[in-house]
């Protein structure tokens, strides 16, 4: 699962990546044209739209690729760099590139582009950009609290704009495919001529237009995988008609007083209850945190086996069905949840009698499995209660 | 203009799977501006390593425990985008010394221009964290809020700003 960075590439081989990237990067912007101030300036006069065209489709090729990669299970898109909002300096920060933009007729990625095929505009270009930061930087003090002011966070626009995630997907579409066409006009009747940068047929724009439509109508039909299979696996119906294995209090008892190091008991409770009570060596994952491929590592080793424990044993069961959806294997569920397992073993309640002849052993051995796991939990209290682990973010933004 | 350049619309494409490679394999977008700022940190930081660590700007980069702010992702990856540039521009012979610029004007104001975008656009990338491909385009592409701002401000004002400019281009 995807993104590969940090733990299959390493910081050191991940700049050698990047210098592979920039390669791709330099060499599709040239080719674009985008190597050209004049070109560049055109999409502001009328006269050229190709940054638009090729701006508006890298970005719906990119934005549906990371969409269906996560609704796939192929990229986990909570791992991804979200770049972070600063509302009100980037709204000045975008004004003063806007006019950076018409007078000097590049921006940064493509100046250095045109530098290397060598456009003298663009090197002044790098030039004053190198100025500019370093005026920006020795002038820090005079904006630098405005520089930080209104930070939200790394927001996602559909949540800002109270859309979901489908529809805003399909409205940027819908828009990008109108801006194609509205542009292709405004450029014909300023040039006079039929485009030169119109290579299609009609027809062919025809059926593009129509299939990156029907992309955006799929975005809005798929939920987000996450949502899909929460909601599938919570369905009762669902839940009733697949079986689950079920371990009960005294075997998992057993097995934490043996020491046995093949299992790990997953706590799927709040982190409130969590931190109030846990198992020995429990790890604490929400539902919806199981997703990420920070515990491939944790549910993917076969032979050790994964104890849910939950508030009750439905929370538990659709877990072990998620799980299950997921590809992880040799699960288990705590019978009658974690509860069930703090009346049978933990507090020194009334033993109840089954009428079965090994009644005597069976109290005797909650008896000492209660005193040694109420010491290893006061161990492991003492330690510091393990921290519930975050999910590690990639850095990224310029 | 001698060789044709490609259909904007596969460049496009071509251009959103190599920003989608870059999410997939890194987690991180493509960017520009942050190169730019790395080779002016890393100059002040040569000149003058003590301002650079006082200052709040160069300070975050700077400093006992840092690595060489030049070893950076975007450092790299604008290395491979004048690599790239270099190559294309070879392979559909456009490889000249030429300054480009509206036929009213002089080489030598296209080229105070070009340092005067360049600057503010140097400016704007800092408090919009991100240029066009780092804020607008990788943010747009992962939904971020910022990206879409940050393009609807840099389109909006260059077309609200375009009639002034206008002969410097036609």
């Amino acid at each position: 699962m995807g993104p590969f960075v940090p733990e299959l590439i390493s910081d050191q081989l991940n700049l050698v990546v990047a210098l592979v990237l920039g390669i791709a990067f330099g060499a599709v912007l040239e080719q674009a044209g985008f190597s050209s101030s004049r070109r560049l300036a055109g999409v502001f006069y009328g006269y050229d739209f190709t940054v638009l065209r090729v701006f508006f489709t890298a970005t719906i090729t990119a934005m549906s690729g990371v969409l269906l990669l996560g609704y796939f299970g192929l990229l986990d898109t909570e791992a991804i760099f979200v770049n972070p909002t600063w509302l009100v300096p980037a709204i000045v920060g975008g004004i003063v590139m806007g006019i950076g933009f018409v007078l000097g007729g590049y921006c940064p990625g493509t100046s250095v582009c045109a530098a290397a095929i060598g456009k003298i505009d663009a090197m002044f270009f790098i030039g004053g950009g190198i100025l500019g930061v370093f005026a920006f930087g020795e002038l820090f003090s005079l904006y630098g609290s405005f520089y930080d002011s209104t930070s939200l966070g790394s927001i996602k626009v559909f949540d800002s704009l109270g859309l979901s995630q489908g529809l805003f997907a399909f409205l940027l579409i819908a828009i990008a495919v109108g801006a194609f066409a509205v542009t292709t006009l405004i450029e014909k009747r300023v040039n006079r001529i039929s485009a030169p940068s119109l290579e299609f047929k009609s027809w062919k724009h025809v059926a593009a237009g129509s299939g990156i439509f029907a992309l955006g109508i799929l975005f809005i039909i798929l939920p987000d995988r996450k949502t899909h299979l929460i909601n599938k696996v919570s369905d009762p119906k669902y839940v009733a008609s697949h079986s689950v294995a079920v371990m009960d209090a005294d075997e998992l008892a057993f097995r934490i007083v043996d020491r046995e190091p093949n299992i790990r008991i997953i706590d799927l409770r709040s982190p409130d209850l969590f931190a109030s009570h846990s198992l020995p060596g429990a790890e604490n994952i929400a539902v919806r945190d199981l997703f990420g491929k920070d515990w491939v590592p944790t549910f993917s080793r076969r032979h050790v086996k994964k104890v849910l424990v939950g508030n009750d044993e439905a929370q538990e069961r659709t877990a072990y069905l998620l799980l299950q959806e997921l590809g992880y294997e040799n699960l288990a569920v705590l019978q009658g949840g974690s509860d069930t397992f703090d009346k049978t073993i933990l507090s020194a309640g009334p033993f109840i009698p089954t009428g079965s002849r090994w009644d005597g052993d069976v109290k005797a051995f909650r008896e000492k499995a209660r005193e040694d796991i109420l010491k290893l939990i006061a161990e492991n209290k003492n330690k510091g209660a393990k921290e519930p682990k975050k999910a590690k973010k990639v850095q990224g933004g310029c | 203009m001698n060789t044709k350049y490609m259909n904007p619309y596969l460049a496009g494409f071509l251009l959103g799977l190599v920003l989608l490679a870059t999410i997939f394999i890194t987690g991180r977008g493509l960017g520009a501006s942050g190169a730019i700022k790395s080779i002016v940190v890393a100059t002040v930081d040569g000149v003058a390593s003590k301002h650079a660590e006082d200052s709040h700007f160069y300070g975050a980069y700077v400093g006992p425990g840092k690595d060489n702010p030049m070893k950076s992702w975007l450092v790299f990856e604008i290395v491979g985008v004048l690599i790239g540039g270099f190559i294309s521009g070879l392979a559909s012979d456009r490889m000249r010394f030429v300054t480009e610029k509206g036929s009213r004007i002089q080489p030598k104001l296209r080229w105070l221009f070009a340092a005067i975008g360049g600057a503010l656009f140097g400016i704007g990338a800092q408090f919009a964290r991100g240029c066009t491909s780092g804020a607008a385009l990788s943010g747009m592409a992962v939904l971020s809020t910022a990206g879409f701002i940050t393009m609807v401000a840099i389109f909006g004002t260059g077309y609200a700003v375009a009639y002034f400019a206008r002969r410097l281009w036609i």
